[in-house]
């Protein structure tokens, strides 16, 4: 899931280089302020053996094929998140600079992608959520598993989205999508049971290192941060999953809105919705060849004429329409989202300044 | 001189998961002695260690070092006094050169950056290391980094010298260079080591330890002469205390 | 992936090299991070279907090769390592893109393989770059670089303790893999019971490491802060280094050189 430089414009490879710097920045604050001295040998040692524990194949089962952890929800476990995502950023760096994993310019996109969402959203609103004070291994398992999910789902759809708007590379975004999200969704589960296994290999042998990560995060004094990124990161999810939905069988997606809504999936066909939503891609125009650009070839297919090619045809730009809704959706909750807590963030220096 | 003193009274050390590492354990060392702490593994060699220099809080009794308890503001002094080698020198050489790692503690006691400077040339030469400077720490061999590690210590002027296995690893030709360097020093010096052959050749006094208890106290000699004492607490004579096994058991028997 | 042992000789060899005691490795490490930056910025900041106005841009990692006297063989086959992956991300483009953009004779070249070759060009330009830079400085004056320009020393010391423990993790890691694989007969992993066993055994003896060179810091005065010795001046030769190749980068931007250079040749285009 690492970023390419090739595919990054130097607009968005900026903008996340400074949404990864200024997250370092924040982390770094966070944990001189503890105070814990025991951190500082830990990070670099638990940096390191992620190094080398990424370099360890396990087999999984029914594919015939090997995967290995990436490990940012496990870090975050043992370390807490401000200090995994730290860690979490070493590895990269150093990765991107001896073995050119992705690249110098989309070391800003990666450190956000892979670090931000396990280590900052992924284990504070998911895991710990899930898994509570004194988990049980069954437990430990689900939140893993969930979170493992969550995180890389974020991240696997933080990647099409940099990668669309940086526009050097044609795919596009629904054929994109559809190929990220699914994957990263096996991937998510492979590695949320990893981590669950080592979890509770650790517990039996060592109780005495989980206990000692088990401190409240201080939700109480950013209540309003945490909440809008819990929303983020629900829209991200729910963005990932969607699109994940659509870019199945779209009768199976007209199956169950018609089973939920009582009508059948014809409402779908009509042409009014698909104006509606035609005018809805019109005005997010930025993403204009992306939103539902369907391949030359396939242009050329339908203009082939013939009845049976309409009917496909209808159902093309329909799905394309669809999954242009979506993305629509989510970057224009993003957008608005962004500017709340921009407004949210002045309003606050503001009144602690007055 | 005696804030070269080491005194244990009746140490004691459990540990959160029950174990009971030390029991009931006195000794004083005094300035200028050279102890061995030997005992079977588990015995409580490096917990009694971790003790020395306030890295472990005591369950019951009590360290002083110099006459001092140990408090949060003695902490520093004392560290300062107590220098501390550890067996795996990969945990005590973290930094990305042997300068550095020499020039950390010096840097922490607030020293300038001449004497500092100053502290890290003497250091090395007095381990035979100077033209290690330069190098990162992944580039040593064991004896390097052994005898490099010691220069982290020695750059603080200590004046007790707290070792844990120091020959543990080391080739042969390491070993003996090491032993050289050690029976130069004239600090106070505490090993806790299986080379009972070192022991022998360094320490003038050893103290036995056994599940957590001091079993013996004495003359090296004298201790290593009680086979008795030996069998019991998991231990036997050094090699060079044994028969010849080339020419036969002439020797080794009382 | 690299395999692990591989991994540790990969290190080691940049380490050495950027040992060398050449006019280059004696400037300031901080001339030659934000040079390697504005390179980037310049190599990066090209549009989709740049293909010929990147070529002059490998003349930064050459001569930096040539001037910190590092082994070209070595850098240039560790940028055609890279190649393959470049390639398969820019592969999709000429299936999407065909649109043709530039004729040569009676051949049309589409935009999606200009844009696909520009993929490539761009990887190995930013690759070759960053592996120069690792030459030349070594990676703990490039950290302590980033501290100077402003990182925060929490991220900066991370990354030096990282760096230092990775050989000595690579090392236990290896050992234990290795002894994993002796025992398995050639399966791919014993799946993730023994997974969680191995990686679980390793995450306890790092921990373990980590208390005790936590203990060795204590010992020797540790409380939180770290303290440096090392000056380094930034100076006349470090600001003419980095002006002179900025400027360049900028001039190269701007100006497709290539194409000047081949009108020059071809006579201006009619």
């Amino acid at each position: 899931m690492h970023m390419a430089d090739a595919l990054l414009s130097p607009a968005v490879g900026g903008a996340m280089w400074a949404a990864s710097s200024g997250t370092i920045a924040y982390c770094s604050s966070k944990v001189r302020k503890e105070l814990d001295d025991r951190k500082v040998p830990l990070m670099g040692v638990l940096g390191a053996f992620l190094f080398a524990a990424q370099m360890i194949n396990f087999s999984i089962p029914g594919t015939g094929s090997s995967g290995h952890l990436g490990g940012g929800l496990l870090l975050a476990i043992l370390l807490g998140p401000h200090a995994a995502f730290l860690a979490i950023a070493s590895v990269l760096v150093v990765q991107a600079l001896f073995f050119a994993d992705g690249g110098l310019l989309a070391l800003g996109c990666n450190v956000f992608n892979l670090g931000f969402f396990p280590a900052l959203v992924a284990y504070p609103f998911v895991y710990r959520k899930i898994a509570g004070e004194r988990p049980g291994h069954a437990r430990v398992t689900v939140a893993a598993v969930v979170a493992a999910v969550a995180g890389l789902q974020m991240g696997a759809l933080a990647v099409v989205l940099q990668t669309v708007a940086s526009g050097i590379s044609s795919l596009p975004f629904p054929a994109f999508v559809a190929l990220m999200q699914p994957i990263h969704l096996a991937i998510g589960i492979v590695e949320g049971l990893a981590t669950a296994a080592i979890v509770s290999f650790v517990r039996k042998a060592r109780p005495d290192i989980l206990q000692a990560t088990v401190e409240a995060p201080k939700g109480g004094r950013h209540p309003f941060r945490n909440v809008l990124l819990a929303f983020l990161a629900a829209a991200f999810l729910a963005g990932g999953i969607l699109s994940w939905f659509a870019s199945g069988n779209p009768d199976g997606l007209e199956w169950s809105i018609a089973k939920a809504t009582g009508k059948t999936g014809i409402a779908w066909r009509e042409p009014g919705i698909h104006r509606t939503l035609a005018a809805l891609q019109e005005r997010f125009a930025f993403l204009p060849d992306y939103s539902f650009r369907k391949s030359p070839e396939r242009r050329s297919e339908s203009a082939g004429a013939g009845p049976g090619r309409q009917v496909s045809d209808a159902r093309n730009r329909e799905e394309g329409g669809r999954i242009g809704t979506t993305v629509s959706g989510v970057i224009g909750g993003l957008i608005s989202l962004a500017l709340v807590f921009l407004a949210g963030f002045l309003l606050k220096k503001r009144s602690r300044d007055a | 001189m005696s804030h070269h003193l080491v005194e244990v009274r009746n140490l004691r050390h459990v540990y959160p998961d029950g174990t009971v590492a030390l029991r009931d354990v006195s000794f004083r060392i005094t300035h200028g002695e050279s102890v061995a702490i030997i005992g079977a593994n588990g015995a409580g060699k490096s917990t009694l260690l971790m003790h020395l220099n306030g890295y472990l809080s005591p369950t019951g009794g009590e360290v002083r070092v110099g006459d001092l308890p140990f408090t949060k503001r003695t902490l520093p002094d004392i560290r300062r006094t107590v220098g501390m080698v550890f067996q795996d020198p990969d945990d005590q050489l973290f930094m990305p050169t042997v300068f550095e790692d020499v020039a950390f503690g010096p840097l922490n006691l607030g020293l300038s950056a001449v004497e500092v400077g100053e502290r890290v040339r003497e250091a090395l030469e007095r381990v035979g290391a100077p033209h290690l400077r330069e190098r990162p720490p992944y580039r040593l061999s064991g004896g390097e980094k052994k005898r490099v590690a010691i220069a982290t210590v020695l750059s603080m002027a200590p004046d007790i010298l707290v070792m844990d296995e120091p020959t543990n690893g080391l080739d042969p030709l390491a070993r003996r260079r090491l032993i050289e360097l050690l029976k130069e020093f004239r600090h106070t010096k505490i090993f806790t080591s299986h080379d009972l052959d070192m022991v022998l050749e360094l320490c003038e006094r050893t103290i036995v330890l056994h599940e957590g208890e001091v079993r013996a106290d004495g003359p090296t000699r004298e201790i290593f002469r009680n086979d008795g004492l030996l069998v019991e607490c998991s231990l036997e004579k050094p090699l060079s205390m044994q028969g010849c096994p080339v020419c036969g058991d002439k020797r080794g028997k009382r | 992936m690299a395999s692990i042992q591989g991994t540790i000789l990969d290190f080691r060899r940049l380490e050495e090299l950027a040992g060398g005691d050449t006019a280059l490795h004696r400037l300031d490490a901080r001339a030659k991070v934000l040079s390697t930056l504005a390179y980037l910025l310049a190599v990066v900041s090209f549009d989709r279907y740049a293909l010929t106005a990147l070529f002059p841009f490998f003349l930064y990692p050459v001569a930096i090769l040539s001037l910190g006297g590092l082994p070209a063989g070595y850098f240039a086959r560790k940028v055609a390592l890279i190649l393959p992956f470049a390639l398969a991300v820019g592969m999709l483009n000429p299936l999407f893109d065909r649109e043709v953009m530039v004729r040569l004779g009676p051949i049309g070249v589409t935009g999606g393989w200009i844009s696909c070759g520009s993929i490539v060009v761009r990887a190995a330009l930013t690759v070759s770059a960053a592996l120069v830079l690792v030459g030349v400085t070594g990676f703990p004056e490039i950290c302590r670089a980033l501290e100077r320009l402003g990182a925060p020393q929490a991220f900066t010391v991370q990354l030096l303790f990282l760096y230092r423990y990775i050989f000595v993790l690579t090392e236990v890691g290896g050992r234990s893999s290795r002894a994993r694989e002796l025992r398995s007969f050639g399966g791919k992993g014993l799946g993730i019971r023994s997974y969680g066993s191995l990686v679980g055994h390793l995450l306890l003896r790092t921990w373990m490491r980590a208390e005790r060179i936590h203990m060795a810091m204590r010992a020797r005065g540790f409380t939180g802060e770290f303290h440096t010795t090392a000056q380094s001046r930034f100076g006349i030769r470090e600001l003419l280094f980095l002006l002179c190749w900025s400027t360049l980068f900028a001039v190269l931007r701007l100006r497709n050189v290539p194409q000047f250079l081949g009108a020059l040749v071809t006579g201006p285009p009619g």
